[in-house]
């Protein structure tokens, strides 16, 4: 069981719809979209040769990476094209709350000396 | 000669004439109509309230052709009273006429329902060429519209206000949209088409009274509910107008009764189209006119025989993007098949009965209704069809479906025009084109529907059929680039979301969306509601982004001359922000490699360059040689030439990446001959080259035109430019647009043009070069706050170690 924590990342506002940003947050530079109606987060790194997945085209709940049009699913982190492509980006679970983009981390056993000051959430 | 008085100059009387003529001289006739217009195409008033054609694009017979004929044309003059005694008509004018034969084609009128204040300033009906244009001089944005009637003429008289820019309510009696073609489950599908179109559809209300002082204020409902209103347009149905077969002692019913040879219960009187009522039934399509026209016109000439039976009920609405159809009797047979996909907006359903097709009805893609039609005009027994009922089977070849009609498959329903009639024509009078087809045949010249079908029966059939290149962009928006710069344009579409929601899934990709917005630019000329999100990168940030995510930036050099305090702030620049790689590039221009997106606002401004848009769809670099100035070879001034050429195009966006050179001599230094615009001296001159390309395919340009002066020359660049930029697909390079349509065609339509077309063509240019700035300038006055910026994290308390599994 990994832990992990909600972390603050960014204003909603920020973001404007049907776009992607790139925030680097707890050791990790996450890609946060804004798909219209929510946000999802992914890893910024396309699985294909790393191209950053933030400044890509979003088409619904998929982002067309900028290099070579690599379409990752946002939500499960699959590859939707090519079909034969292996790997997939690693996502992360979103939430708004007062109009912060909130995304839970998971923690590595060596971070937790490292925010032990901070609330724990069991994932 | 004996002579024939024809009552209302419509369609339906008009197409009669037509008929009557080709049975030779028989008659002197003169023909009466209310309205002051020649004959015109009444099927098409919605497409002119919508803005999609014209008035004068909807004439079907001129005064010339009234003049050839020898027809006495009386237009205004309303026929008020028939004398059957002695055989003359008067006019609200007046006048008398005498007649040995009358036809009554006087069609029919909106139904007025019993509505209290109908008289009220502001209530239209949609009927006529003069209601539409009296529609049209009151629809501007932000009016409120209210149209009485959720049929057919009532949606399309809706959609045309709304895209004036009108606020648009539709109230229908009935709990479904165009009750009479569609069952509940069609209805539904259409009514959420027409509310993503932005009308607002009300059902079930029954209007009371239109309410207001002198002019109308609001709209109130049989409950006592009221909405607003500026403008009502009642669309409620039609009545025949037959007061004048009683007039004329004829046996009327709802409408003049006729059999099946048209003729009335007089000899010397017949009626012809909506005014009349065969075997029970009244036509209000257009479809049935020119059936009736052609056994009437036998009849009154004296050869009678031939006879009419009735026609297959048929209704297409003519909206563009919310396609409906429906045929036949859908209600009353025992077998039904349905097929629906909601997140296409599709809607089959498929009646059978005695193993014939019934009915049909199409919501979202009628594309294949002349199957159904044909099946029910033919009572085809759909043994071997059942299986492909739903869709027809994926034919092997193009023109498959085409092969597998029979030659007597009515191809044009409106003008009755089969597939037999078309390949004759195409092979007797050498037809090759659309239009020429409909010159010679009249197919496609009704309600436009047949008009795919007409072209693949061409394709098939005709040696020298040019077929154009008809790709859809993608399957977000299925249609092809012609057709949707057509909607955008006469819908007023200004955003890219509007689109994708209106015309496509809503959703968009990256092919579809970067191609519509660079369609909404051109089209508006830069007026447009510019969206970042539907842009590539490079077009976020003005910049051309690597394979490890920096970006390059290329500031513009004018003709590759530069100057040394240039050079140097360049170099600064690299010093400052520490640029991997400065390079030369192919085009005389300079290039700073490796550039982090935060930075490029900074390293803009300090270059204090504007951009040289290398990394867009757009005008790159005019590459010159040293010309006159230097050369001892050079014929031209070809470096002041290319810099005017830069300065002219910087800026605007093109269909794909527009790449030009000017050389002073034929030696052709700066490669001119292998740019999409070149520009080559000669002694006492320039050729203007286009098309040429020397990338992944390699292409001599094609001459466009050689002129004297430089000044000419520019001009004759500019005509190609603009018409590039209108005509090309999205990522059509010059030199496939040039090879597709043939270099004799651009010329036709840029340097050879009417004075009107060029200055047509000027003019746009000179629009969008008025709005267009230099986007660089965003570096300072950014589009969004985290245009160029990196967003900082709030939450800063916790750095959290890379996760193992996750290689870095």
């Amino acid at each position: 069981m990994t832990e992990s924590r909600w972390l603050a990342a960014t204003r909603c506002e920020l973001i404007p719809p049907r776009e992607g940003r790139s925030v680097w947050i707890g050791g990790r530079e996450i890609a946060i979209f804004n798909v219209g109606d929510g946000f999802l987060a992914s890893d910024n790194q396309c699985p294909h040769k790393g191209g950053p997945l933030c400044d890509g085209i979003v088409t619904g709940r998929s982002v067309v990476c900028p290099l070579h049009t690599w379409k990752i699913n946002l939500e499960s982190g699959a590859v939707d094209r090519p079909s034969s492509a292996a790997g997939c980006v690693r996502t992360y679970p979103v939430q708004v709350e007062d109009g912060i983009v909130m995304v839970r981390l998971p923690l590595g056993t060596a971070d937790r000396e490292i925010i032990q000051d901070c609330q724990i959430v069991q994932a | 000669m004996s002579r024939l008085v024809v009552v209302g100059n419509g369609m339906a009387g008009m197409a009669c004439v037509e008929q009557i003529l080709k049975h030779g001289p028989k008659f002197q006739i003169t023909v009466f109509g209310d309205e002051t217009h020649v004959n015109y195409n009444r099927v098409m008033l919605s497409s002119v309230l919508a803005g999609e054609k014209s008035a004068d694009d909807i004439v079907i017979h001129t005064r010339e052709w009234y003049a050839r004929n020898e027809i006495d044309l009386r237009v205004g003059v309303r026929i008020v009273d028939v004398d059957p005694v002695q055989a003359f008509v008067t006019g609200d004018d007046g006048s008398t006429t005498s007649y040995d034969k009358l036809l009554l084609a006087t069609g029919s009128s909106a139904w007025m329902p019993p509505i209290a204040g109908l008289d009220k300033d502001g209530v239209f009906a949609f009927r006529t060429l003069d209601d539409t244009r009296a529609l049209l001089a009151r629809a501007t944005p932000q009016t409120k519209a209210v149209v009485i009637g959720g049929g057919l003429l009532g949606l399309e008289a809706a959609r045309g206000l709304q895209v004036h820019g009108c606020q648009v309510s539709v109230v229908h009696l009935m709990a479904t949209l165009m009750e009479r073609q569609l069952d509940p489950p069609g209805g539904q599908y259409l009514l959420t088409k027409m509310e993503q179109l932005g009308v607002r559809v009300l059902l079930g209300r029954s209007t009371r009274a239109i309410v207001g002082k002198t002019r109308v204020e609001a709209v109130e409902f049989s409950d006592g509910e009221c909405i607003e209103a500026d403008l009502v347009v009642v669309a409620a149905g039609i009545r025949p107008n037959a007061e004048l077969g009683r007039k004329a002692g004829v046996t009327v019913k709802r409408g003049i009764v006729v059999n099946d040879y048209m003729e009335t219960s007089s000899p010397d009187v017949f009626a012809v189209g909506e005014c009349v009522e065969h075997r029970g039934v009244c036509y209000g399509l257009v479809a049935p006119l020119y059936e009736q026209g052609k056994v009437l016109a036998a009849t009154i000439t004296g050869h009678r025989g031939p006879t009419y039976t009735g026609t297959v009920q048929a209704a297409t609405l003519k909206i563009m993007g919310v396609d409906v159809f429906s045929a036949g009797d859908w209600a009353n047979a025992p077998d039904h098949v349905r097929f629906e996909d909601p997140g296409q907006g599709c809607y089959r359903r498929v009646a059978i009965k005695d193993g014939k097709l019934a009915g049909v009805i199409l919501v979202g893609d009628t594309s294949d209704s002349h199957r159904y039609l044909d099946w029910l005009r033919t009572g085809t027994e759909l043994g071997a069809q059942r299986r492909e009922l739903l869709f027809p089977p994926p034919s092997s070849d193009a023109g498959g479906d085409v092969a597998a009609m029979a030659d007597s498959f009515t191809v044009c329903g409106c003008v009755g025009v089969t597939k037999g009639a078309i390949i004759r024509a195409i092979h007797e009078q050498g037809i090759n084109t659309l239009s020429q087809l409909k010159e010679c045949t009249r197919a496609s010249t009704g309600c436009g529907t047949c008009a795919s079908l007409c072209q693949g029966l061409l394709r098939a059939v005709s040696p020298d059929f040019e077929d154009e290149k008809k790709k859809v962009i993608c399957a977000c928006v299925p249609f092809a680039e012609d057709r949707l710069r057509d909607i955008l344009r006469s819908q007023k579409l200004k955003s890219v979301q509007e689109v994708l929601e209106i015309y496509g899934n809503g959703v968009g990709c990256e092919i579809c969306k970067p191609a519509l917005s660079y369609m909404l630019d051109m089209l508006w000329c830069g007026d447009h509601d510019e969206d970042k999100s539907a842009r590539f990168i490079n077009d976020r940030v003005h910049a051309n982004i690597q394979k490890d995510g920096t970006f390059s930036v290329v500031p513009r050099i004018h003709g590759g001359v530069t100057s040394p305090d240039q050079l140097r702030r360049i170099a600064d620049v690299a010093d400052k922000y520490r640029v991997p790689m400065v390079k030369i590039t192919g085009s005389q221009r300079i290039d700073l490699l490796g550039i982090r997106k935060a930075d490029l606002p900074a390293v803009w401004a300090d270059l204090g360059m504007p951009s040289g848009q290398a990394y867009t769809k757009g005008v790159r670099m005019v590459k010159t040689c040293v010309g006159t100035e230097f050369c001892r070879f050079g014929t031209q001034d070809s470096t002041s030439a290319g810099i005017e050429l830069e300065r002219r195009f910087e800026q605007l966006y093109t269909p794909h990446k527009v790449k030009m050179a000017t050389v002073g001599c034929p030696r052709n230094c700066a490669e001119a001959t292998v740019k999409d615009i070149g520009l080559v001296g000669i002694e006492g001159g320039w050729q203007v080259v286009v098309g040429g390309a020397a990338g992944k395919s390699v292409r001599k340009a094609d001459l466009l035109i050689t002129v004297e002066q430089t000044e000419e020359a520019l001009e004759a660049a500019e005509l190609f430019f603009q018409y590039y930029r209108e005509n090309a697909n999205y990522l059509e390079r010059t030199y496939d647009f040039v090879e597709r349509l043939g270099i004799e065609k651009v010329r036709k339509e840029t340097v050879y043009a009417a004075d009107a077309v060029r200055e047509g063509l000027r003019d746009r240019f000179r629009k969008s070069k008025a709005r267009a700035k230099d986007a660089w300038l965003e570096g300072q006055t950014p589009t969004h706050p985290t245009q160029f910026a990196s967003i900082d994290p709030i939450d800063r308390s916790v750095r959290l170690l890379p996760d193992p599994r996750v290689p870095v």
